[in-house]
């Protein structure tokens, strides 16, 4: 998994938003096993307690289950997955619509924008 | 969970100047310390007093209960912040050496660590540049499974690239019941992969803090936090 992880937030929150993202895109799909903390600490650059403190915040809100025997499944269900995935796109398109005023550029002029840029994707 | 390390009212003076006053903290096992400061803040002298090469003028260092000397000694890894080996030995001697010196060793992890830094097994440490000595230092210091680590600037000669492998040595090579303590002025480099600070300014524990709990109050990263507090 690729992990982004910058210095000016605090690293546990960065690593949340990021498994989060994992499991809403499906790169870890419902029922598949987490790698041990140990494996994931190592690959994100962040120490052990820190990759610690994200799952069990992600164990909290119910998309990750901690095994009797070892490890850590995923267990979002598909409603969650749904809220999960409306509440990002909501998010991003937030920022974009920002982004968008900052620069001047109308309501009309970005909604015209949007669809030119998913025709050019669809091709 | 029992502290591995503390410091209670530590002082050090060297004549009439204090390098260190009246220091009080502990370290937890499993967590990793970033030890910074300006130059001359103290840093080295506490890692000293720690590794039991310094006396305390007061107060004490104690490691798993201990003050410093072979108890505590067996139990913790030093990488000093300068060369403290024989310049005519090679670097295969010093594998021997450390293997026959300390029990908790390991050999076959200290040798793949240096094929993966491309160290020549038979160079002499004598020819060597400061980056590579670092780097040969460091892998015999974490090739020990010691249950406190104690780092003295292992960053400042090495280049950018094995710089991050040996972060990641780092994270990789100590477990749950160690602790890490790693002084070092390339704090942008380091911070994400800490758990704690501790900041020293001019011989005294300005603060030690978790590093998120205080990007959270401070909104800046460590860095940016560590170049506000000691502006020129």
């Amino acid at each position: 998994m690729e992990w982004n992880i910058t210095p000016g937030r605090p690293v546990y929150l960065q690593l949340i938003e990021q498994l989060e993202l994992a499991i809403v895109t499906g790169a870890m799909p419902a029922g598949a096993r987490v790698p041990p903390v140990r494996e994931l600490a190592a690959e994100a650059g962040v120490t052990p307690n820190t990759m610690q403190r994200a799952l069990q915040e992600l164990e909290n809100r119910g998309l990750l289950k901690a095994q009797r025997t070892a490890g850590r499944t995923v267990s979002a269900g598909t409603e969650q997955l749904d809220t999960l995935r409306r509440q990002r796109a909501e998010a991003l398109a937030q920022e974009f619509w920002k982004q968008m005023q900052a620069l001047g550029v109308s309501t009309e002029e970005t909604a015209a924008l949007l669809r030119a840029a998913a025709e050019k994707e669809n091709v | 969970m029992q502290a591995i390390y503390q410091a209670k009212g530590l002082c050090k003076n060297y004549g009439r100047r204090t390098a260190l006053e009246n220091m009080n903290f502990e370290i937890l096992p499993g967590r990793l310390v970033g030890l910074l400061g300006p130059n001359g803040s103290g840093k080295t002298t506490l890692l000293k007093l720690s590794a039991g090469l310094l006396v305390p003028s007061a107060g004490c260092v104690l490691i798993e209960g201990n003050t410093p000397g072979v108890a505590t000694k067996t139990v913790t890894s030093y990488l000093p912040d300068r060369l403290a080996l024989p310049g005519e030995m090679r670097v295969d001697d010093m594998v021997s050496l450390y293997g026959e010196f300390f029990a908790d060793f390991d050999t076959a992890k200290a040798s793949a660590m240096l094929a993966d830094l491309k160290l020549d097994p038979r160079q002499r440490i004598g020819a060597m540049s400061k980056g590579t000595r670092e780097k040969m230092q460091l892998c015999l210091a974490m090739s020990r499974a010691a249950r406190l680590y104690l780092l003295d600037e292992p960053l400042g000669g090495v280049d950018p690239a094995a710089r991050e492998y040996i972060l990641n040595t780092i994270l990789r090579n100590y477990n749950e019941n160690a602790a890490v303590v790693i002084s070092t002025h390339l704090v942008e480099d380091v911070e994400r992969m800490l758990d704690e600070v501790l900041i020293l300014k001019e011989g005294r524990l300005l603060l030690h803090r978790g590093v998120d709990e205080l990007r959270e109050e401070s909104g800046m990263s460590l860095d940016e936090y560590f170049r506000d507090v000691f502006r020129c």
